[in-house]
């Protein structure tokens, strides 16, 4: 009997010492959790299923900052692994360590897999591509900035139901909606993304020079401009009006919007998700808010999310495996699953053209809004996006300027010029480690 | 007569203290060694290209206003985290030593909070405290207080000092028990047949004999102040609003292990061991004179 099962055990470890050796794992890290970590994962077995040479290994390494952390610590002690998930403001780090990673148009070319730039979103991908028009990172999971409203509170404060269009008509309904007794009438999730980021974006106002540092390490930021300025002020004279109310560097916008407590929100088109869920508002959702005295507004959004970033260091054949596992993602019928089971969006047209063809919009108005507003016109050099050194860092610095003027502690003027300053001694810095 | 124990080994003594001195190199003296060597560098993220620059990463930070400003973010903090902390479990401990009935239970509950992790206490208190779901929140709005440290740096200053300190009291209640149970009773009880009442008692007789433990505590309390606090800032405020809360050893993590720039987090670091060291050899030259063994 002992022997018998010791054979099975013998059997059964030389079957999957033959399997591992058969099969090329492929280590990917991430940091989906919930239901996207879900899809993650079914999005793996589905690959490892359509082919036998190679198998997706998908592990959750915590947050985006502590993934990347720990991918940087793995590379530095040599066990890097393939694939990993970084979210959009560690790209510049990313793509400035040559020797770390391989290009993803380069993984694509070496592996002889059909591969067109062109097929996808140019917002999307503008994102994660170089000047030469080869993609770096492959674009994974993106969302964009979106506007919502609570349709009820606008009835209560005798409004149409209807989102306001521009940032003046956003603050006559405020000062209703205020009269009416509501107590948290707007306010805002990820507020340098939404309020820098986004808002230069969508007015095609430079974030930095040199095409928001697309063009080089050498660029410095221009946040301090007279539009930005204004805007800044704005929200800050909302807050001394009880018309803004602060709620937090990241995502805490979200749960007061959803909860009820807030009239007007804006935040990332993944806060829908959680709005649907927690069924307590009759909302809407709406292009950003603009200035309409600004020529050329509103231009399009930029995207927030993460892209997937090859390794290197690896062995020839692994890469041909990635390659494969990235065609595998850019099937229509693969993006549409992504995008319509996360309400990411899907990173190529004709996954785009499916999901509408497939009457998902019509049944779930709104998903198609981060779209339509990414594509709302071409993007120019002002609106495809943002490539700073060491953004983490710099994102924290606006975050700051921001919450002082938010307090009342500063005028825009004097933080936004702060922000600069300090901004662009992080940019040098990142420049001079990376000559 | 010559009365302590003396090893006649040459070896012996230095062979019975060697693992202490080994762990003490490895784990304290090699890390900190690295930092300093790390500080006069400049890397990039992935440490493919690595600079030595000297002094600018010191430089670059003593000219950055909002690193100065961190300094005063830091004193306040450590200064009311300390003497909050050391004010209250000596209270504590003092009541608990004169409880007589379930004194058991009392100092077990006391300890408790020792066993939780400054992160789990920081997001504790800031759900406790949270801006608009917090059960505080909603108590001090019936008393028409309007409380929201995401935006007030003063009230966000006073929640991470009331966990760090909530933290910290188990600890110092430990030591403040043990001290009390130390005092001989007959010294109390005769000040007690001389007529002296409880507070006079306390601040002649129990606080002189209590000053070896509070000089220990203090030195502690700040180094605890100092560096163990950042789990408790991440949890709650990362630092903000603006930069109410960005005490030095959090904006060491937050450089360092959040935005990868080893050169300057290093050189933070090593400018606060510094710091540390001075406060800790200031403490025991001028304030262990007073401490009565």
């Amino acid at each position: 009997m002992r022997n018998k099962l010791l054979a099975a055990a013998l059997a059964s470890l030389g079957l999957l010492s033959t399997n591992a050796l058969a099969q090329t794992e492929i280590q990917w890290w991430h940091s989906m959790t919930g239901a996207n970590n879900d899809k993650l994962n079914a999005l793996a077995t589905k690959f490892n299923a359509s082919q036998k040479n190679y198998k997706v290994v998908a592990t959750y390494k915590g947050q985006y900052g502590e993934s990347m952390t720990a991918a940087i610590a793995a590379f530095r002690a040599g066990n890097a692994p393939h694939l990993l998930q970084v979210f959009e403001v560690g790209t510049a780090t990313m793509m400035a360590a040559k020797g770390a990673i391989v290009p993803v148009a380069k993984v694509m070319a070496d592996a002889k897999e059909p591969f067109n730039p062109k097929a996808y979103l140019p917002t999307v991908t503008g994102y994660y591509t170089d000047l030469k028009g080869n993609m770096l990172s492959f674009p994974f999971n993106s969302s964009t900035a979106l506007f919502y409203i609570n349709k009820g509170a606008f009835k209560k404060a005798g409004l149409e139901p209807v989102a306001p269009k521009t940032w003046k008509e956003l603050n006559a309904a405020a000062e209703k909606l205020k009269a009416s007794g509501q107590e948290c009438v707007y306010t805002t999730a990820w507020p340098s993304w939404l309020h820098i980021e986004n808002f230069s974006a969508w007015h095609n106002v430079p974030i930095g020079t040199k095409q928001n540092g697309m063009g080089g390490f050498d660029t410095v930021f221009t946040i301090n401009s007279p539009l930005h300025v204004r805007h800044i002020a704005m929200l800050g004279d909302m807050a001394k009006k009880g018309l803004f109310t602060y709620a937090g560097r990241t995502n805490q916008g979200d749960a007061k919007f959803a909860s009820g407590e807030c009239a007007m929100f804006t935040g990332s088109a993944s806060a829908l998700g959680n709005i649907i869920k927690t069924g307590k508002v009759d909302w809407s959702v709406n292009f950003l808010p603009y200035h309409d005295d600004v020529k050329g507004a509103p231009q399009n959004s930029i995207i927030g999310g993460a892209s997937v970033w090859v390794m290197g260091g690896k062995k020839a054949d692994d890469y041909k495996g990635v390659a494969k596992f990235f065609a595998f993602l850019s099937r229509p019928e693969i993006q549409m699953e992504w995008h319509t089971g996360t309400g990411y969006v899907p990173i190529t047209m004709a996954s785009y053209e499916l999901t509408r063809k497939s009457g998902f919009y019509d049944k779930n108005p709104g998903l198609d809004l981060p779209i339509k507003q990414l594509t709302n016109k071409t993007p120019t050099e002002n609106s495809k996006g943002l490539r700073f050194g060491n953004f983490v860092q710099g994102r924290t610095v606006i975050e700051e300027e921001l919450e002082a003027v938010f307090s009342g502690k500063k005028e825009a003027k004097a933080a936004l010029d702060e922000a600069v300053k300090r901004g662009n001694e992080i940019l040098r810095q990142f420049e001079a480690a990376n000559k | 007569m010559e009365k302590r124990v003396v090893f006649r080994s040459a070896w012996l003594p230095y062979a019975l203290v060697a693992p202490q001195i080994a762990i003490t190199l490895v784990f304290f003296f090699w890390p900190a060694a690295q930092a300093v060597w790390y500080s006069f560098q400049l890397q990039d993220a992935f440490g493919l290209k690595t600079q030595f620059v000297g002094l600018q990463n010191f430089a670059a930070l003593f000219k950055d206003s909002n690193y100065l400003d961190s300094f005063k973010v830091t004193a306040v903090f450590s200064a009311a985290v300390a003497v909050c902390g050391i004010a209250i479990s000596l209270l504590l401990a003092t009541m608990a030593d004169r409880v007589l009935r379930g004194a058991m239970a009392y100092k077990t509950l006391l300890i408790w909070p020792y066993a939780v992790a400054p992160a789990v206490a920081g997001v504790l208190w800031a759900f406790m405290f949270a801006p608009s779901i917090g059960i505080v929140t909603y108590v001090l709005k019936g008393m028409g207080i309007d409380w929201n440290w995401i935006i007030k740096g003063d009230q966000a200053m006073l929640l991470v000092v009331i966990a760090s300190v909530w933290k910290q009291i188990s600890y110092n209640f430990l030591f403040f028990l043990a001290g009390l149970q130390s005092i001989p009773k007959s010294l109390i009880e005769a000040a007690a047949i001389d007529g002296a009442g409880p507070l006079r008692r306390f601040w002649t007789i129990v606080f002189p004999l209590l000053s070896p433990t509070t000089f220990f505590l203090l030195v502690v309390n700040c180094v605890y102040a100092f560096f163990d606090t950042f789990g408790v800032i991440d949890a709650t405020t990362q630092g903000g609003p603006a930069q109410a809360t960005n005490i030095l050893v959090y904006k060491v993590y937050h450089d360092g292990v959040k935005a990868a720039d080893l050169g300057g987090s290093s050189a933070q670091s090593v400018i606060l061991m510094f710091i540390v060291i001075v406060l800790t050899v200031a403490q025991f030259r001028f304030i262990e004179r007073k401490v009565q063994y």
